[in-house]
């Protein structure tokens, strides 16, 4: 299987044919890249190291001292938040809300994608190109409408508005323009040949979907599970607008948001409320960083 | 009371989960096997259709509809059921302060993705020649992953004006300065604002021209470098004009955010001390004032600024694939 046309340069496979480039003067470019790499990490750590620190030490001195001795550490923030209202609640609300959201897109994607790259049908170009489009619009020009409609629409008297499976079908709408864009690229970049001979041998588009294309764009599936896990999770305005003031339903980012605006000047709870909601993201991102930069690269990259 | 409603929530998620593809699954196979009873041709014609029907719906109900709604709803009264033309988008070019929020809309758009691109481009040349390179990669990188609400809390811990809290004040005060109100002087709580922005953006532009440089051939640099070329000449002569299409469209994706900014602003300042933008003037006049036809006016107008910057965004995606 020829691999003429990977449609992400990944610099994993690229670095193998290539040597290193001769440096630019080593110290300056050591210097110069340790200095951003501070100034990059340096406003979290900030944070990380005031979330174990008493209210005390934390609004009168700096959290740079708490890093000598005398070593003055807690957990009393993270016990605080954790036990108080909500937090534990919203933790488990938000893998409820992000789980789901991201099987439905990658699944209703996947079969548009499929027939966008491998079904040859009058307008397809134009449509892939409106659906893509549609990135374009803005969250907030949808919000209304939509409220309204879920309002006046309630099948068999099942509410759905402000309820989780409004917010599930929202986020499945508002992530398929990009899903169906990266698996569109991906699937179009397989190998004509395979889809080919499974034709001749008398395969379905269905087999040819879930036998072949499927498995072989694991990467691009993955990259899309990725980018759709960390969004729905960091969201705040579509589970703000969509699941309205109802706090059991709230996820992480949601009472986030609200301590931000309530606790004034209580920093030791909101570091730590900070970083409870940041860990899953963070060891999703550093556990398959691989996958989101090949889904990002895709398409994007000449080459 | 509350483990249960937790743990039903959890079921309903459960359900969902192993439900909607076995339901969605079933769906295609069911589609296949009808398409099997009816001639080829009908097969042929109707079968792509079928398959995109669930998107399109989701589409259709979540995005078209709305927008088109929302178009019309501009043109009509606070209560909905009277056509005033033209009065909402007037207003909001007549009011002192959405034309502050458009003045700060300009310099988002200005200046975020010029640093963005221009950090994103620092380092991602200056990583390709170091050994450590995906571990600076992996640290730039890492905001992308948390959220807008979480970075606020990091950047206004930053940004606190007490000395003995603020980070930034710190090293201000101890070379010899006096405290800065970062958010809240006046225009420059913008840039303040921006610089959040950058330090979250910057590692998606650093990873795609990483990606981009590293697609150049090393043989067309060391023959320039053969021919005496220095390092700044090589860049500038053949990295950057070969790199032009990849950062035209980081650029237009990051000018893009910029027009739709909405989170930093929301959870910083929420438009206050003169940083409003745009989106949050949508967000409070819908939310806040209880005024939908003029939310639905400054909606079609973000609409309109934008759709210029993505038809260039999606040529460019377009002319690099055509060169792949």
């Amino acid at each position: 299987m020829t691999q003429a046309q990977a449609p992400v340069l990944v610099g994993v496979e690229v670095k193998a044919q290539r040597k290193r480039r001769p440096s630019l003067g080593g110290i300056p470019v050591h210097l110069a890249l340790i200095a951003i790499a501070l100034i990059w990490a340096v406003p979290a750590i900030g944070l990380l190291v005031a979330s174990f620190r008493p209210a005390a030490a934390t609004n009168t001195s700096g959290w740079w001292t708490a890093l000598v001795p005398p070593w003055d550490f807690t957990l009393e923030n993270y016990q605080f938040v954790l036990g108080r209202a909500g937090i534990d609640q919203a933790f488990v609300n938000s893998f409820v809300i992000t789980i789901p959201a991201t099987v439905l897109v990658v699944m209703i994607a996947a079969f548009a994608a499929y027939a966008f790259a491998w079904m040859d049908f009058p307008g397809r170009d134009i449509l892939f190109v409106v659906v893509v489009g549609l990135l374009v619009v803005p969250l907030q020009i949808t919000l209304i409408p939509v409220l309204n409609l879920l309002r006046d629409f309630q099948p068999g008297g099942v509410r759905i508005n402000g309820t989780i499976l409004a917010v599930w079908l929202a986020h499945t709408g508002y992530g398929l323009p990009f899903a169906v864009y990266l698996l569109r690229n991906y699937f179009g970049s397989l190998p004509r040949e395979v889809f080919e001979s499974a034709a001749i041998d008398g395969a379905s588009q269905a087999t040819a979907f879930f036998r072949l294309a499927l498995p072989m764009s694991v990467p691009a599936l993955a990259s899309l599970v990725i980018f759709q896990f960390l969004w729905v999770w960091n969201d705040l305005l579509v589970a703000l607008v969509y699941l309205g003031p109802v706090p059991q339903n709230h996820p992480l980012s949601v009472v986030l948001a609200n301590l931000t605006t309530s606790f004034g000047g209580g920093w030791q709870f909101l570091t730590a409320a900070a970083f409870i909601s940041m860990i899953v993201p963070i060891i999703v991102f550093l556990s398959l960083q691989r996958y989101f930069v090949r889904g990002i690269t895709g398409g994007a990259v000449k080459g | 009371m509350l483990e249960q409603l937790a743990s039903n929530r959890i079921f309903s998620a459960l359900v969902v989960v192993i439900a909607v593809p076995i339901v969605l699954i079933g769906y295609i196979l069911l589609v296949e096997w009808i398409l099997r009873r009816v001639s080829r041709r009908v097969a042929r014609g109707a079968r792509p259709w079928l398959w995109l029907a669930p998107a399109l719906a989701f589409l259709g109900v979540f995005l078209v509809y709305p927008t088109i709604a929302t178009v019309i709803r501009s043109f009509l009264n606070r209560r909905g059921d009277a056509f005033v033309g033209l009065d909402n988008y007037g207003w909001f070019f007549s009011q002192q302060d959405t034309l502050i929020a458009l003045r700060n809309n300009a310099f988002w758009v200005v200046f975020l993705p010029l640093l963005v691109v221009g950090l994103g481009l620092l380092v991602a040349v200056l990583v390709d020649r170091v050994r450590y390179e995906s571990t600076i990669k992996s640290i730039v990188f890492l905001p992308l992953a948390i959220s807008f609400v979480a970075a606020s809390v990091i950047w206004r811990f930053m940004y606190e004006l007490d000395p003995k809290v603020g980070t930034l004040n710190a090293i201000v005060t101890g070379v010899g300065g006096d405290p800065v109100a970062w958010l809240i002087a006046q225009p420059w709580n913008n840039f303040f604002l921006i610089i959040v922005g950058v330090w979250l953006l910057t590692g998606f532009a650093m990873v795609i021209l990483s990606a981009g440089l590293k697609g150049i051939s090393v043989e067309l640099l060391e023959a320039a470098r053969v021919d005496g070329a220095n390092e700044l000449q090589v860049f500038r002569r053949i990295v950057l004009p070969l790199l032009m299409p990849t950062i035209a469209v980081v650029a237009t994706t990051i000018i893009i955010y910029a027009l739709k900014t909405f989170d930093v602003v929301y959870t910083m300042t929420n438009g206050n001390f003169d940083t409003n933008v745009i989106a949050n003037v949508m967000f409070q006049q819908l939310f806040n004032n209880g005024q939908p036809g003029r939310a639905a006016a400054i909606a079609v107008i973000l609409f309109a600024a934008i759709v210029p910057v993505m038809i260039i965004n999606i040529r460019r995606f377009r002319e690099q694939e055509a060169l792949r």
